[in-house]
C-alpha cells in the first residue's frame, strides 16, 4: 500500500503505526508519528490503522539552537 | 549565592546557561561541550527521520535525556500552525512540556514573527506546554508574551548566528525590570563578556549555541561561558558601582607627606 511517509511516496506492509515502525526499523528511537495532522501516541501505535494515502510523519530529535 | 538557583515554570537549575545542539562538527564534540558548559538544560530540533537511514546514531544517543533537561525548539517555523505541530510531536516523543518556542519571520534576519509567536503561544500554554519564548527586545511583546502564560520570556541580543553581542542592552534592562518571569538571553552572544553583560543586565540566564559550536575549541569556550555567566550573574547580585563622569581617587586624600 502506498502512504506518503515523511513527504516520499512510500510502498509499505504494515497495516498499523507500531508494524511500520518495526517495519522501518526505528523500534529503538525516541520518536513521535503524526497521521493525518495527528499526533498518534505510543499507547495507540498498535490500534492505529494504517490507510491507503495516509500522511505519516514521523520525527525525532536533532541538534538545534 | 549557593541558594541562587534559575527557576523557570516548574523547573529549577543550578547552571544560568542553556546551550544548544545545533551547529556542532559531530555528536561526540556536543557531548565534550555540553559537559564543560555546565549547563543543565540543551535545546534541541524535531525534523523528520531519515528513513533510509534508521539505523544511524542520533543525537540522544550522546545527550542523555535522564541526565539532562531537554528543550525542543521549533526552529525553521514561520508561522503558528506548524510551531504548535512541532511541539506536540516533541511533547508526544520525550515527554517534555518545557519547550522553546521560535516563530521566525524571514530566512535573512531570522527576526522573530511576534504575531504568530504570540498567537502559537496562546494555544501552546492552554495545551499546558511550559513555553520559553523566542523574542525581539521589545519591552510591550514581552510583556504581552507573560501576559499569555509564557514561563521564560528570550529576547535576542542580536540575530540568530550574529555573534555581534548586546544590540540594546537598555532594552534588556527595561524587559528584565518590568518582568514577573525569567529573562533569558537568547541569540547573539558571541564571546565570553556578552554572556556577563547579559547577566550583569540582570537577565536570569543565557542561551548560547553558535558562539560556542562554531569556536576553534569548543569545550574552552564552553567553560569560558560557563565562567562568564556565573561572573556576570555575581556582578548583578553584588550590586556594581554607580558610573561617575569624572575621577574618584581610590587612595585615601588626607596625611601626604608633604602636607
Amino acid at each position: 500500500m502506498d502512504i506518503l511517509l515523511n513527504g516520499e511516496e512510500t510502498n509499505v506492509m504494515a497495516k498499523t503505526v507500531s508494524e511500520l515502525i518495526v517495519e522501518l526499523g526505528l523500534e529503538t528511537r525516541m520518536l513521535a508519528v503524526e497521521r493525518n495532522l495527528e499526533v498518534v501516541s505510543k499507547s495507540a501505535y498498535a490500534t492505529t490503522q494504517i490507510k491507503a494515502q495516509d500522511r505519516i510523519e514521523i520525527v525525532h530529535m536533532i541538534g538545534g539552537g | 549565592m549557593n541558594n541562587d538557583t534559575f527557576k523557570v515554570g516548574t523547573y529549577e537549575f543550578t547552571s544560568r546557561l542553556i546551550v544548544g545542539s545545533g551547529k556542532y562538527k559531530d555528536f561526540e564534540t556536543t557531548k565534550l561541550a555540553t559537559e564543560a558548559s555546565g549547563a543543565e538544560m540543551i535545546t534541541v530540533a524535531v525534523r523528520r527521520v531519515n528513513i533510509t537511514e534508521a539505523g544511524k546514531e542520533n543525537l540522544l544517543d550522546y545527550i542523555d535525556p535522564k541526565k539532562y533537561t531537554i528543550l525542543p525548539n521549533t526552529a525553521g517555523c514561520f508561522n503558528a500552525e506548524d510551531a504548535i505541530r512541532t511541539l506536540r510531536l516533541a511533547r508526544e516523543a520525550g515527554g517534555w512540556d518545557l519547550v522553546k518556542l521560535e516563530v521566525l519571520g524571514d530566512t535573512q534576519t531570522l527576526y522573530p514573527n511576534v504575531v504568530e509567536t504570540i498567537k502559537a503561544a496562546e494555544v501552546l500554554v492552554k495545551e499546558g506546554f511550559q513555553v520559553m519564548v523566542y523574542t525581539n527586545d521589545d519591552p510591550i511583546v514581552a510583556t504581552k508574551l507573560e501576559d499569555v502564560g509564557c514561563v521564560a520570556v528570550m529576547p535576542l541580543g542580536n540575530p540568530i548566528g550574529s555573534g555581534r553581542g548586546l544590540a540594546n542592552p537598555f532594552n534588556i534592562r527595561v524587559i528584565k525590570e518590568r518582568a514577573n518571569v525569567p529573562i533569558v538571553v537568547d541569540a547573539g552572544i558571541g564571546t565570553a563578556s556578552d554572556a556577563a553583560k547579559a547577566l550583569e543586565l540582570g537577565a536570569d540566564a543565557a542561551l548560547i549555541n553558535t558562539a560556542i559550536a562554531e569556536a576553534k575549541d569548543e569545550c574552552l569556550m564552553a567553560e569560558a561561558m560557563r565562567d562568564a555567566v556565573r561572573a556576570g550573574r555575581k556582578a548583578f547580585l553584588a550590586g556594581r558601582m554607580p558610573k561617575r563622569a569624572f575621577a574618584s581617587a581610590s587612595s585615601p586624600t588626607e596625611g601626604y607627606i608633604w602636607d
